[in-house]
């Protein structure tokens, strides 16, 4: 290894075998892994790698506000950089504070490598100051996890957990290592060669016979549907899966993670299928005869009533991981490997063909659909969350890496911001953890620093790790911060209102003044009322220098259409209610919704 | 309660189709903690677990008895693939195998009882390996099913303690099936 960014320290560490600290050890088995960032906060049980970092000036450190943000940075930089994010914390609290993230790495599978230091290990078991058994707690959220009390087998264990990390379903790695550990010496020999582990099998390639059955399948269908997951995005195979596209005349439906796999301007996207998707996209699926599942788990999210789903349709499981296979939806075929190599081992077989019945049904379905028109609502002079999410992706012509937090904003970005292209929309899907946008788009842009980067995060979310915009400060990572303030936890309360007569139980939540907030980080904060406001501001936080927020005062009881009820049939959708009668006269029966207010909701 | 047919791992409990798992994994800290996990995060459930060295160093072999259909027993195969200590897994099941639980029963044995007691163990081929004045302890090898009977026989003369092992399972004939050597996953039988 000769990379010149490298010091001399672990140029040395390049050449064969070597005496140094399990501390050393630490920081030189992260470069030589490729990393030059790594996110953290230190404490006791971590201090003797800490003390021993500035030796490495070609690593980056970012000092976080807790420790989740270093695990939601760590996982940010992965989604957006397709590399291993890295995290590092102290034993005990510092180790539980990562818990949040670590689930969140694994229920997305993104690969996050955590480090954190441990009691003595003659103190383990204890109940020493700081011991928690953070293997034993993260063993079922980790994709694998190693617990280190000798220096010689800190090297080894940190490749292996790379390795382990990236390859195969990407997930996370815990690598706890005990503080005598850290500061014991010992000869590392460090070697590229492959890892070897006996009992672990990252790769698979569907049999021949299987890839026989699937053309069959595919030539037979005459209203066939493509899934594109987030697999998809793992895998790159957005290229190889536009030609496979292009050739066999397939539409296309996404995943909320699977967002940007397949480019949403294309005239094949029908776009978001399941709880929230168009109410055309779950009609779609319904309707076909033939779903090609790309890289994706079919999450109650996205099936509704198993008993009712795609009840007509055959399905093609293209998936990674051989334990989703027939866990959730029984599907006929599977081709377990990489989606990519299948599409491109698929693509010379499958027929060149149009389907214009499959697509003249589908088109028929469109206008049905209620989510698209309020793009055109009349303004009326408020602020609908949908009109500052489709500005936004007009001003920044749809080119930003956006970060998503948990709630309403998550959805209505999924349904007004168009992304084109892999990785420039991340958002905590699996797991569903509001506080992941602020710290993941932290991360994402110290990974991409030419792309321009948004988080939109709901009141309720941005409350749970604001402190971070003290790190952006800090480490000058210009973000800007899009709040969509609606004073409630508004997806709660959406549900309340649905589903629970209204009764809007703990759900009204208060802000911080968030322009003050924001100048009290040292960072620019701007306020929004109008929609005739947005554009100056969204100029204003790309102009500026340091991190903007931008609080959006949007309209406070507004909800997300169309909707599929837990339990309620894919297709089944409970749409915006309309709020003229055809003689243009309110409909009596609805509530307050600034919604309502619309003409085009007549047709 | 489980039973079995003797010949191989396969029966019901409850109602519920049993499934025989050989797996072998690397004999390090935490691997039994590893599985135990992934049992219950995923709900399956363990009739019998038992765990040993095999001849190879380095790697312990497992003989599970699971509650499982044929869709669970897929999914069961792969997730315990996914640990990566697992080095493999075979679902013996539908195979022939020698299929055996021990068991050590102390049973209340007095007067003329002691001659009856022993009667009832030699019927079974159960082996006298302890004996008091008022007790008789054996020992038997066989499947479930026959350990079950045997219970059922001492039972009336009155049991102080009894302890069994979980069933450990191997394929008949020459070659190997459960071999340490890494494998993938048999998933899905191919579509009709
Ligand atoms: C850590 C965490 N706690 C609770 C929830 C449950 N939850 C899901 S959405 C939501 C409301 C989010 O409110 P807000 O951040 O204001 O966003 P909005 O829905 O209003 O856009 C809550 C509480 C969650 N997803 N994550």
């Amino acid at each position: 290894m000769t990379d010149p960014s490298i010091n001399a320290l672990a140029q040395t560490a390049s050449l064969g075998t070597q005496t140094m600290t399990g501390s050393q050890i630490i920081w030189a088995a992260l470069v030589r892994e490729g990393v030059r960032i790594v996110f953290g906060y230190p404490g006791g049980a971590i201090m003797p790698a800490y003390d021993a970092l500035p030796q490495f000036p070609e690593l980056r450190h970012v000092l976080t506000r807790h420790e989740q943000g270093a695990a939601h940075m760590a996982d940010g930089y992965a989604r957006a950089s397709g590399k291993v994010g890295v995290a590092v914390a102290t034993s005990g609290p510092g180790a539980t504070n990562l818990v949040t993230g670590i689930a969140n790495a694994m229920l997305d599978s993104i690969p996050v490598v955590f480090i954190t230091g441990q009691v003595g290990s003659r103190l383990l078991g204890t109940d020493a100051f700081q011991e928690v058994d953070i293997t034993g707690v993260t063993l079922p959220i980790t994709k694998h996890n190693f617990l280190v009390t000798r220096a010689e087998d800190i090297a080894p264990a940190i490749h292996k957990a790379f390795y382990i990390a990236r390859s195969g379903r990407p997930g996370p790695v815990v690598v706890d290592i005990t503080k005598d550990a850290q500061q014991k010496s010992a000869s590392v020999t460090w070697n590229d060669a492959p890892v070897r582990l006996p009992g672990y099998r990252p790769e698979y390639h569907p049999r021949d016979e299987d890839y026989a059955l699937a053309l069959a399948m595919i030539r037979e269908a005459r209203q066939p549907i493509i899934f594109c997951g987030h697999g998809v995005v793992e895998a790159n195979a957005t290229g190889t899966l536009i030609d496979f596209v292009k050739k066999t005349d397939i539409p296309v439906a996404e995943t909320l993670l699977g967002l940007g796999g397949f480019p949403a301007t294309d005239s094949h996207s029908l776009g978001m299928m399941g709880m929230h998707g168009e109410e055309w996209v779950n009609t779609a699926i319904q309707d076909a005869d033939l779903i090609i599942a790309l890289g994706m788990r079919f999450d109650d999210r996205v099936t509704g009533n198993l008993q009712t789903y795609a009840a007509k349709a055959k399905k093609i499981h293209v998936e990674l991981d051989p334990a989703e296979v027939n866990k959730i939806v029984k599907v006929d075929l599977a081709l377990i490997g990489d989606a990519r190599e299948i599409l491109a081992h698929l693509l010379p077989d499958v027929p060149r063909q149009k389907l214009p019945d499959w697509w003249a049904q589908i088109d028929r379905n469109r206008g049905a659909a209620a989510v698209r028109d309020i793009i055109e609502l009349p303004d009326a002079g408020r602020l609908h969350a949908a009109h500052v999410i489709h500005d936004l992706w007009r001003l920044t012509e749809g080119k930003a890496l956006v970060v998503t937090d948990v709630g309403q904003h998550q959805m209505w970005e999924a349904q007004y911001y168009k992304h084109d292209h892999a990785r420039r929309l991340l958002t905590s899907g699996g797991l569903g953890t509001m506080g992941f946008a602020l710290p993941a788009a932290i991360g994402a842009k110290l990974a991409c620093p030419d792309e321009e980067v948004w988080a939109i995060v709901g009141d309720g979310g941005i409350q749970m790790t604001q402190a971070e915009l003290q790190t952006a400060r800090q480490d000058s990572v210009k973000i800007n911060v899009a709040i969509i303030n609606n004073g409630f936890l508004g997806m709660v309360r959406q549900w309340q209102e649905f589903f629970h007569e209204g009764r809007y139980v703990c759900t009204p939540i208060t802000s911080p003044d968030y322009v003050r907030l924001a100048e009290a980080h040292g960072l620019l904060g701007l306020r929004v009322t109008r929609r005739d406001e947005v554009a100056a501001a969204v100029a204003a936080a790309r102009a500026s220098p340091v991190a903007t927020v931008i609080d959006f005062r949007v309209e406070q009881e507004d909800s997300v259409y169309p909707m599929v009820a837990t339990g309620s049939d894919l297709a089944d959708m409970i749409l915006r209610p309309l709020a003229f009668d055809g003689e243009g006269t309110p409909a009596p029966t609805s509530q307050h919704n600034p919604i309502y207010q619309t003409g085009k909701d007549r047709s | 309660m489980i039973s079995g047919d003797g010949t191989n791992g396969s029966g019901t409990s409850n109602g519920r189709p049993l499934r025989t798992f050989v797996a072998y994994v690397e004999d390090q800290p935490g691997v039994l903690n590893r599985i135990a996990s992934l049992f219950r995060r995923r709900g399956y459930n363990i009739a019998s677990l038992n765990v040993g060295r095999t001849h190879e160093p380095g790697t312990s072999r497992l003989t599970m008895v699971v509650e499982a259909d044929e869709t669970t027993a897929c999914l069961l195969e792969a997730n315990l693939y996914k640990l990566v200590n697992v080095i493999s897994v075979d679902d013996i099941t539908n195979l022939a195998t020698v299929v055996r639980d021990l068991a050590l029963v102390k049973v209340r044995a007095v007067g003329n009882d002691r001659a009856d007691v022993l009667q009832i163990g030699e019927l079974f081929r159960a082996r006298v390996v302890d004996v008091s004045d008022e007790t008789m302890t054996f020992e038997m090898t066989g499947t479930q099913d026959k350990i079950v009977d045997l219970l059922a026989r001492l039972r009336p003369f009155g049991i102080v303690e009894m302890v069994q092992t979980g069933a450990i399972a191997m394929t008949r004939g020459a070659e190997s099936r459960a071999s340490s050597v890494a494998h993938r996953p048999s998933i899905l039988p191919p579509p009709p």
